[in-house]
């Protein structure tokens, strides 16, 4: 990820030379340069008119009332109070699940695998393609096996939570991976050279020196759980519920799923409230994103 | 010793989960999937041209729906090929680290955006404001897979960028070096030195970029239409694989029925095609990734 720049590309010696190139060879490049910043500006451009636009398309129904209200069809009395605590139930069972599970991999991959073994080389490839499986195939298997088949837990949080750890397990392994990767092999070393055991290693030293990263990669594991709606689409989340979640086996839905159901609802007035679900959905997600950005940059450690 | 052995056991057997993720993700799709095939032939399902099958009479040739995956992920990556390539070639060989510090976390930002959301903007803003108005061929209605598409593209474009800009970063630098020293222009070093140098890793990218654009959900059930339409015209509404795997999923399909069965075979469909260009991905990383002293 990081590119250490020997020298600043702003001012080395092809500026100077840059000046004394053939016109048609400055046009040329002159125009490469437009072109690149056309790129970013259509990148940021674009990111800034969605924040925008949706931000204009819903405020007159950000407010308390849109907390508190339970989902309804008449525009005044629709809120996402369901889908609050629904998010809370299900990306709180999710992280519960697919945190240990992700971490518990990570070092069993990085500190106790023995390399070159063609299982542990297995796991790895395999980490690898279910990161890039499309998230609504994790729903068809939620949907075959967990919500109707052999489980038959039914429409609930925890099928929800169980399917959206498996969406995010990846994420969380591969992060993990990283910054435990990044703890320096001294401090290993010297932890055994002291008579610590590989296990008493890892948790007296390599944990504690990677969690940083660990967590920064854990928040934004949670922040994709918390967006995440494709797969919930298949576990029955798709509801007006007018009744929080209290526990595991029952009934849920999300703000993402409120938001689709508004947004798609025919009655055009419910988009604002559809859009109103989506600031929340992304002040939250800013909050969790700022907050990983700010662990990474104070609390980790360069060795 | 026997904690040593119970905590490598322990770990062990959460990563060995993973495997049995992917075994279940396969069965689950299989058995439905050869039953649907019991049912309903091969031959009907390559190769005729009429998707209809939650009605009566029910028709499942799946093309219209493959169609409409193709041309929503090859408008995405028309958008995020020259776009985060061109964000990548900024941030890696023109861009001041000060300025690259500001830029890469809004890219960061852009890449953690919800589906749900890029889907509320196709639907209730590119496709209203930019191809119903703009967009000169037939009679374009609120679902657009061009519409759909612009905005995959505009989901896609960080992992092209960042992957893109990796691949530059590993470029080393007494290469560019030696371009400029031999008089070239700062162009010319990206077109002829880095970009040939990071080839390996940016088509990875691309290909990851396309898997994620065929197996993007939100963005097509929101707004590229429920009417599965096999046409040239990219304006109109089409239904994609996974727009009518979610659109099916949400209603209350019963369990056994050839309507839900249809589901895991289009899933099945979805999976192979997003298996094959992960691997592919993998593998040209591994092949052609050259190695610098």
């Amino acid at each position: 990820m990081s590119s250490q720049t020997l020298i600043d590309p702003s001012d080395d010696v092809s500026m100077s030379l840059a000046s004394n190139l053939a016109p048609t060879r400055r046009l040329r490049d002159g125009l490469f340069r437009v072109l690149l910043f056309a790129s970013i500006g259509l990148a940021l451009g674009a990111l800034a008119v969605l924040l925008l636009r949706t931000w204009f398309d819903g405020k007159g129904a950000v407010n308390l009332k849109l907390l508190e209200n339970q989902p309804s069809e008449r525009p005044q009395r629709a809120g996402i109070q369901s889908g609050i605590w629904g998010s809370l139930w299900v990306t709180g069972f999710c992280s519960l699940l697919s945190l240990p599970l992700g971490v518990a991999t990570a070092v069993y991959l990085e500190e106790f695998a023995r390399k070159g073994r063609w299982y542990n080389h297995l796991i790895e490839v395999n980490i690898q393609n279910l990161a890039a499986v499309p998230s609504i195939v994790y729903g068809i298997l939620g949907l075959a096996f967990i919500a109707r088949g052999p489980l038959d837990w039914g429409p609930t949080v925890a099928t929800a939570g169980l399917i959206l750890a498996l969406v995010v397990l990846p994420t969380v392994i591969i992060a993990s991976r990283e910054a435990i990767r990044a703890v320096p092999g001294s401090l290993r070393a010297g932890s055994m050279a002291l008579g610590a055991t590989r296990w008493q290693t890892v948790r007296k030293q390599v944990l504690p020196a990677a969690a940083p990263g660990i967590a920064t990669g854990s928040i934004l594991a949670v922040s994709r759980a918390i967006g995440e709606t494709a797969p919930l689409l298949l576990l029955g989340g798709l509801t007006f519920l007018t009744k929080n979640p209290s526990g595991l086996d029952d009934r849920y839905t999300t703000v993402p799923l409120l938001a689709f159901n508004y947004a798609t609802s025919p009655r055009a007035e419910l988009r604002e409230v559809a859009a109103a679900a989506i600031i929340v959905l992304m002040l939250v997600l800013l909050c969790l994103n700022g907050a990983a950005i700010l662990i990474r940059n104070k609390f980790q450690r360069r060795w | 010793m026997f904690i040593e052995r119970i905590a490598r056991g322990v770990l062990g057997s959460a990563a060995a989960l993973s495997v049995i993720t992917t075994i279940l993700i396969v069965f689950s799709l299989l058995e439905p999937t050869v039953e649907f095939f019991g049912e309903v032939s091969p031959k009907e399902f390559f190769t005729t041209t009429k998707w209809a099958p939650l009605f009566r009479p029910a028709r499942f040739g799946v093309w219209p729906i493959v169609v409409g995956t193709l041309w929503v992920s090859l408008i995405a990556i028309l958008v995020a090929l020259p776009a985060g390539l061109g964000a990548a070639f900024y941030l890696s060989e023109y861009a001041r680290p000060g300025v690259r510090k500001v830029i890469k976390p809004i890219l960061e930002l852009l890449a953690g955006v919800p589906t749900i959301v890029f889907g509320f903007f196709a639907l209730t803003f590119i496709n209203p404001e930019l191809v119903k108005r703009f967009w000169p061929v037939g009679n374009v209605g609120a679902y657009s897979a061009l519409g759909a598409g612009l905005v995959t593209g505009l989901m896609i474009l960080p992992i092209v960028a960042s992957l893109s800009e990796d691949a530059m970063a590993a470029v080393p630098q007494s290469l560019r070096h030696g371009a400029f020293a031999l008089g070239s222009s700062r162009r010319e070093v990206c077109t002829k030195v880095v970009f040939p140098a990071a080839i390996s890793g940016i088509v990875a990218a691309t290909v990851l970029a396309v898997s994620r654009a065929v197996g993007e959900t939100m963005i097509a059930v929101l707004a590229s239409g429920q009417q599965a339409n096999l046409s040239k015209n990219p304006g109109l509404g089409m239904q994609t694989m996974t727009g009518f795997i979610g659109a099916a999923g949400s209603g209350d399909v019963a369990t056994g029925t050839i309507g839900y069965k249809t589901i895991f075979a289009v899933g099945s469909l979805l999976f192979a095609v997003t298996f094959a260009l992960n691997v592919l991905s993998i593998r040209i990383v591994r092949r052609f990734r050259q190695v610098y002293e």
